[in-house]
């Protein structure tokens, strides 16, 4: 009966480092991970049967929808090892799935000394699984390969296990075998993890030295800080301080979660906890920063401490402009919780008042606006996509340029843009359309390896520019969804680029402005003012649609004149009918956006600006 | 902002009637307009159903009178359906209804709707004799593939024949409505139906562009791919054509839809644009008094029965606000030839105004005197220069 009672167990402060194994979880989206850790809150006994619901650790409801873990956490599980009927402490810590939060993932993996690999026997690897494991072990992670859902008909155990051995450097019958759902192997698995991966090691009697590994703001109890104690100890009503931010807190409360928080009288070496300071804002209780004693501080924090840097952009704004008070309010309490997201108040002619917000990438821009939209009831417009641009200009000085409609016309002498290493793994039936892909997208090739005998890695290296518009839409589609997709920021390169923009009627839409390749430049061009041709109703006067390179037309569409527009019979009986058609159809102008004296519907601007022509970009799973 | 006529004292106010002839041989496909046959009436003979229902709108006439009070009647209007299948005795009872209970203006204009398949000089002479003034001829095209696709009935070569038979029966103002943009209808066919209606001794024009309305055969062949609708711009250049050739032709726009040799506009449809009061006669009709529109049960039987239990046939109403009737002045008075008085107009309605001068529907001489007044492109874009203007 390996589960302890819970107050048997080994107590926070009072447990001793060789009792305790550290580990998360590396997998990708539903190849099981919630499942299995709902089932490792099971055994261990932490969570009751009649408590238990599905992916009891996903906090948020959008996570539980989409199956995307955004926020880890870390959940400590009492367990006696059928191997050697010890106690122990096994601190399981989730990490993050997804390519925008790498930073987190390598934050949750420092504050570790184990991970499981856990791969869907049906599927096999993916891309940003691969990525995360690479990551695993450039920290000297002990990697426990684990192969899940092995209860399923299509489960091919062997065939992955071969893929993981090799991808590990170890034989595949080491492989476990589990099934989150049936629990099968589950109980084996804790024991390996307590067999396999080293105790914590740290000095109890130096300054205190504990990694923020995620911090999360909670309505009631304000920031929520989690954290992995290195050396020494951490204490409550201690006065503490982060490295970093030399910022300086009162502990309020910290303790531990099993699986809901529970105080203790402190955390020490080796063990996983939480924090709170009464802290309102998450970018004051940074992810990677160090938290240390204020009155005994640590000479140095610990290793590996990034400030979060936007890498995509988009212009967010309301659809009714009597709503942008409440987006304003909005962004500022969604940032309370997301260190990540940053944004500034933007004006566009076409779209009115808004905001200028940077994301980690594509998935966090999804998710952030999904939760400006479910969480505020707020409609939303936002522009297309676009990465961070370095523009040095022929007089020698420099511009940042997030927003394509401030790119400096002319004049320009030198333009970088940043550039990533992707990850691409695939049936190797699809290198070809794979390769055709990147090349269009001006990738370079890096490498390919064959992982099994018909699933390949290619490696591509990229300007991220070229990811943000739609690629992995045009990836999924062409390797009917089978290819997966990691990346990560290389740096930057210089780039052939330029600003086209489109006019309407002589006047620059900003919210179509778009930097380009300047090989891309003429299909941008056509493809956008044809697009808007259809979009754009008929106004009563011509309206020429123009994409521009600065002054030179590139591309050029006409809208004709409306010629009628009027019912021809009015009589006693369609007076009252007519008015109120009338009324509505003025009511509908309302959505109308005007654009110098071109009216143009909200829906225009929504479908032109969306990247995705098969319109289920948002819902793809990643 | 807009001014609303108010109404005149009770005793000089004038109160102009609709009646509605609820029934045809036959539902042509793109009508859908109030009216039913005898087959959907599940009687051989409309004769037998005409006299009770004439019954039931003389009823109706007194309970208005009780409501109402005097007024003095400048137009009565028989509408449909199809008026001319009425025997000219039942008509005659109904003009005689309301002349009994209410004065009539001693110009008043009785117009009757007609059929010209079925007009003979006798009923012509009858109908005269009762105080018929006016006919409204449905010709609709002269062009027999278009007349088929309409699903008429008719000889176009009887329109010609009825303008002279109503002309020696006496008839001083006789009109022919037009119907262009039909599935199939070539700009020549346009021409060649209006230059036709053109040489009628006639003094009334009305050209309306074909209006597909849902539930009617023709939506129904349309939405089938069997008929393909013309597109807008065709159907912009065909009332431009016509316009210009009407014009020459002697017959002045003074309606949106309408033209008229001098004196021959049909005063009943200018009460329904200027804001003059009326009530309406009938299953479906609809009446307009002090800021209040109202309309009867759509089914005559269910009328009958109403009027024959001695209770209201009104099946709902609504009263106007301000704003309504804002919109509804506007909405009307830019279909007028006259248009609508400058400093009727709100200053931020002007300057939307402004606009379309510039761009040449708004008649710009007319605008130099203190009047909107539409151009023949503005005419066509008239809804959408009322949506503008809206406030």
């Amino acid at each position: 009966m390996p589960a302890i009672p819970l107050n048997k167990a080994p107590q926070p402060a009072k447990t001793d480092p060789a009792q305790i194994r550290n580990f998360c979880i590396i997998a990708h989206i539903d190849h099981g991970k919630s499942t299995l850790a709902d089932r490792m809150l099971g055994i261990t006994g932490v969570v009751d049967a009649r408590n238990m619901r599905e992916q009891y650790l996903d906090r948020m409801d959008i996570e539980r929808e989409r199956g995307i873990t955004i926020k880890s956490q870390a959940v400590r599980l009492p367990w006696r090892s059928g191997l050697d009927g010890k106690d122990y402490i096994l601190n399981m810590i989730d990490t993050p799935g997804h390519v925008d939060f790498t930073y987190e993932v390598s934050r949750s993996l420092a504050a570790c000394e184990g991970a499981i690999l856990l791969v869907d026997c049906a599927q096999g690897i993916e891309a940003q699984t691969l990525a995360n494991l690479y990551l695993a072990m450039e920290n000297d992670l002990t990697i426990i390969p684990v192969l899940n859902k092995i209860d399923l008909p299509a489960a091919q155990p062997d065939k992955f296990a071969e893929e993981l051995a090799k991808l590990v450097g170890c034989k595949p019958s080491d492989c476990l075998r589990v099934s989150g759902k049936t629990g099968a192997g589950v109980e084996e698995l804790l024991d390996q993890i307590v067999a396999q991966i080293p105790a914590p090691k740290g000095s109890a009697d130096a300054p205190p030295r504990a990694l923020i590994f995620d911090s999360v703001y909670d309505t009631y109890r304000g920031v929520v800080t989690y954290v992995r104690v290195f050396d020494g100890k951490l204490t409550p009503r201690e006065q503490i301080q982060m490295v970093s931010t030399g910022v300086r807190h009162e502990l309020l409360d910290i303790g531990v979660i099993s699986p809901e928080p529970v105080s203790s009288q402190g955390i020490g070496v080796g063990e996983v906890g939480y924090l709170i300071t009464g802290v309102k804002d998450v970018r004051l209780s940074r992810v990677g920063d160090t938290v240390t004693s204020y009155h005994n501080p640590a000479k140095e924090g610990l290793s590996g401490y990034k400030d979060p840097k936007p890498m995509v952009f988009s212009g967010l704004y309301p659809i009714d402009g009597d709503d942008y008070p409440i987006l304003r309010d909005a962004l500022d309490k969604l940032q309370l919780n997301d260190a990540a997201l940053v944004y500034e108040p933007e004006t566009s002619v076409a779209l009115g008042f808004g905001f200028r917000c940077g994301f980690l990438g594509l998935l966090h821009m999804e998710i952030v606006r999904e939760r400006l939209e479910r969480e505020f009831n707020l409609s939303l417009i936002s522009t297309a996509p676009n990465v961070v641009y370095r523009v040095f200009l022929e007089d020698g000085s420099e511009k940042i340029v997030t927003n394509p409609s401030e790119y400096p016309n002319g004049k320009v002498a030198k333009v970088f843009e940043p550039i990533v290493k992707a990850t691409i793994l695939s049936p190797s039936d699809y290198i070809g359309t794979i390769m055709e892909l990147c090349q269009s997208r001006r990738g370079t090739l890096g490498g390919m390896d064959y992982l099994s005998e018909d699933r390949v890695e290619i490696r591509y290296t990229l300007p991220l520019a070229e990811i943000v518009f739609d690629f992995f839409d045009q990836l999924k589609s062409r390797t009917k969804g089978y290819a997966s997709l990691d990346y990560e920021p290389i740096g930057e390169a210089e780039g052939d680029l330029v600003k086209v923009d489109i006019l309407l009627q002589g006047d620059t839409v900003d919210a179509f402005s778009s930097i380009v390749h300047r090989d891309k430049a003429y299909p941008y061009g056509v493809m956008m003012t044809t697009k808007l041709r259809e979009l754009i109703p008929r106004q009563q006067f011509e309206v020429p649609i123009q994409a521009a390179i600065g002054a030179k037309i590139i591309a050029r569409e006409n809208i004709r004149a409306i010629r009628k527009d009027v019912l021809a019979k009015c009589y006693g009986g369609d007076i009252s009918r007519k008015r109120k058609l009338l009324e509505k159809q003025k009511e509908g102008k309302k959505r109308m956006k005007m654009v110098g004296r071109v009216e143009v519907p909200q829906e225009a601007f929504i479908a032109a600006l969306s990247t995705n022509t098969d319109g289920e970009s948002g819902k793809s799973k990643k | 902002m807009a001014k609303v006529e108010s109404p005149r004292s009770s005793a000089q106010r004038a109160l102009s009637f609709y009646i509605h002839i609820p029934y045809c041989a036959k539902r042509c496909g793109y009508c859908d307009f109030n009216t039913y046959t005898p087959q959907e009436l599940s009687t051989s003979d409309l004769g037998l159903i005409t006299r009770p229902y004439v019954d039931s709108a003389l009823k109706e006439i007194e309970l208005a009178k009780s409501e109402v009070g005097d007024a003095i009647v400048p137009t009565l209007f028989f509408g449909g359906g199809t008026p001319s299948l009425m025997p000219s005795s039942e008509i005659a009872r109904l003009i005689n209804g309301v002349k009994g209970l209410f004065e009539f203006d001693a110009n008043i204009e009785v117009t009757l709707e007609a059929n010209p398949d079925t007009l003979t000089l006798a009923y012509l002479d009858e109908i005269r004799a009762a105080g018929v003034n006016r006919l409204s001829i449905g010709m609709q095209s002269a062009v027999k593939h278009v007349l088929v696709a309409l699903d008429r009935t008719h000889n176009p070569e009887n329109v010609a024949r009825a303008c002279k038979l109503a002309r020696e029966a006496g008839f001083e103002h006789l009109s022919v409505d037009l119907i262009y943009g039909t599935p199939g209808e070539t700009a020549q066919d346009w021409r060649e139906s209006f230059e036709s209606a053109l040489a009628l001794p006639i003094d009334h024009i009305s050209a309306y562009a074909l209006i597909v309305e849902s539930g009617t055969k023709l939506a129904a062949r349309v939405k089938r791919g069997e008929l393909v609708m013309p597109n807008d711009d065709e159907t912009a250049e065909k009332y431009l054509d016509f316009d210009a050739s009407a014009e020459s032709a002697g017959f002045s726009w003074y309606e949106l839809s309408n033209w008229a040799k001098p004196g021959g506009e049909c005063r009943h449809n200018i009460a329904y644009w200027d804001g003059s009061y009326w009530l309406g006669i009938g299953p479906g009709a609809h009446s307009y008094l002090n800021g209040r529109r109202w309309w009867n049960v759509k089914h005559p039987v269910t009328y009958q029965s109403a009027l024959s239990e001695g209770k209201s046939p009104i099946a709902d109403s609504e009263i106007l606000s301000d704003e309504n009737l804002r919109a509804e002045f506007l909405m009307l008075q830019i279909r007028m030839k006259f248009g609508i008085e400058l400093n009727k107009l709100e200053l931020k309605q002007q300057a939307q105004a402004k606009n379309f001068r510039d761009s040449g529907h708004i008649d710009s001489s007319e605008w130099a005197r203190g009047r909107l007044a539409l151009t023949p492109s503005g005419r066509l874009i008239a809804d959408r220069i009322v949506r503008e203007l809206m406030v």
